[in-house]
């Protein structure tokens, strides 16, 4: 009775964390980017600097008509919306957030596992391209499949350096192995690693999927209401997998002063110093044109991370 | 390898299914479903979808046999890389909305003989080299550590030799898709 109580109590947990911290993100966006364009952003919903714009928004959302387009295919039109929002809520199970057993659950093959429902997720983007029976959606969704295929291989790669480092897959096992000094040595890994997380979330400067001077919105094109706001949710949670993804494996996750009380806190502060850097960077860098993307993706980012890969294992085996 | 047999368990029976039993059963037969539908739906990229849906339940059968490791990189390579891939392929060139004129091909008998034998030769060499040894799965005999241990240290040829041919594959690839440059 304990264990499924226990097992209900981490479900509601990581529904929770699921629900609010890209809630968070998004409202985070909002500001940062408002102050970093010289403006102030939504002020007036809640009260305190516009705290409640989001929940505002998520009530329109709400309210919108569903519309399905007559041409569609309907129900992958449909169901798009759903496959690419819950890879991520599967993925935080496995994401550790303080020493111990702060996690939903440990996976054997933590790392694999979060790494697989990511893939996932991208074909919500391709089934809602798709089905959508319009030609920019197509061509968004095409764009998808070309950015997350170039850009799934170096994010592959510098997860396996840190794997490699650590002996193991399982994310705790990663984190029990973590010394300090595997930031300096793994950080081209984790550069690599980020850039990769940024492009298969199509943010900018890898938002060409999305690009809405060229194709509007990309495979979300035709999608209205409620729909659209769970790609809206899932592009939040997936900045969210992302950046605690890469506090885990490249800068210690819950390591910290004082980690046994205070690990959770070290982690939070982690990851959203790293989504802060990914809203920056949206307002920082100008969008990368598609063979620009592509270029980079294979003669920039797979070569550094087989760079990491092969200095991970000398270093590896010369201090065994 | 390691694993734990016991041949011919007099007190496993196949009239008393553990739970983990059943379920392995029926999402076996709803992969068999899922496949059928990708062979024979009309939509090219309904195919293509019912084909994530087989691969899915395959890897929740691994999962089901402990094999955590396998599951995933079947979920990372088949579900989010070559269908990936199938779908890329399908939207460049021709995928309409609706029923598409020419997913039927006059080889399907033919195929389905194929289908056929390939299905009963393998049954049938899967019936008859196991029989009615119990693998106790107790022990989690697929974890990512035992599949290590026995992949390096009892099939590293077989490994290398693969890896030499998917080197060829790529190096083939690369060969086939330069243009010759033309004499100015």
């Amino acid at each position: 009775m304990t264990t499924t109580l226990d097992a209900l109590v981490r479900c509601i947990a990581v529904l929770l964390v699921f629900l609010v911290l890209p809630l968070v993100i998004g409202q985070t966006e909002h500001k940062v980017m408002a102050h970093m364009q010289g403006r102030l952003g939504p002020m007036y919903a809640g009260g305190f600097h516009g705290w409640a714009q989001l929940v505002a928004d998520g009530v329109k959302f709400a309210q919108k008509e569903d519309v399905v387009p007559s041409g569609a295919d309907r129900k992958i039109f449909q169901l798009a919306p759903a496959v690419a929002l819950l890879p991520y809520l599967l993925a935080l199970v496995a994401i550790p957030l303080g020493p111990g057993d702060l996690l939903g659950q440990d996976l054997d093959a933590g790392l694999f596992f979060v790494l697989a429902v990511m893939g996932v997720g991208v074909l919500g983007s391709l089934m809602a391209g798709w089905a959508s029976a319009n030609k920019f959606s197509l061509l968004g969704g095409i764009r998808t499949a070309a950015q997350l295929m170039a850009y799934e291989l170096p994010m592959l790669l510098a997860a396996a350096s840190v794997a490699m480092a650590a002996g193991t897959v399982s994310l705790t096992g990663i984190l029990g192995a973590f010394h300090w000094w595997w930031v300096p040595w793994q950080i081209v890994g984790g550069f690599v690693f980020f850039v990769s997380g940024l492009a298969e979330l199509q943010r900018p400067p890898f938002d060409m999927p999305v690009a809405d001077s060229e194709i509007i919105f990309g495979a979300y094109t035709e999608y209205t209401g409620l729909r659209f706001a769970l790609f809206l949710l899932s592009e939040y949670a997936g900045i969210l997998v992302v950046s605690a993804l890469t506090a885990v494996l490249f800068l210690g996750g819950w390591h910290g002063p004082m980690a046994d009380s205070l690990g959770w806190l070290w982690m939070l502060l982690k990851t959203f110093a790293l989504a802060f850097l990914v809203i920056w960077i949206r307002v920082t860098y100008p969008r990368l044109r598609e063979d620009q993307l592509m270029r980079f993706a294979w003669t920039v980012l797979i070569p550094l991370s087989l760079a990491q890969l092969a200095l991970t294992g000398i270093v590896k085996v010369v201090i065994s | 390898m390691n694993l734990a047999v016991t041949a011919l368990d007099s007190t496993r029976g196949f009239l008393s299914p553990s739970g983990a039993e059943i379920v392995f059963v029926l999402v076996g037969l709803a992969v068999l479903g899922a496949a059928l539908l990708t062979v024979t739906t009309k939509q090219l990229v309904h195919a293509a979808l019912w084909l994530v849906v087989a691969l899915g339940g395959l890897a929740i059968e691994y999962l089901l046999l402990t094999a955590e490791f396998i599951a995933w990189v079947q979920v990372l390579i088949y579900v989010g890389a070559v269908v990936v891939l199938v779908l890329f392929g399908l939207m460049l060139t021709r995928a309409p909305i609706g029923v598409s004129p020419d997913a039927d091909s006059g080889n399907r008998w033919i195929a389905l003989g194929v289908a056929l034998a390939a299905a009963a030769t393998l049954v049938t060499l899967v019936v008859d080299a196991f029989r009615s040894t119990w693998i106790d799965l107790g022990t989690v005999a697929g974890s990512t550590k035992a599949n290590g241990v026995t992949l390096f240290r009892y099939w590293v040829l077989p490994f290398e030799a693969l890896s030499v041919l998917l080197l060829a594959a790529l190096v083939g690839a690369i060969v086939l898709s330069r243009r010759e440059k033309k004499e100015p």
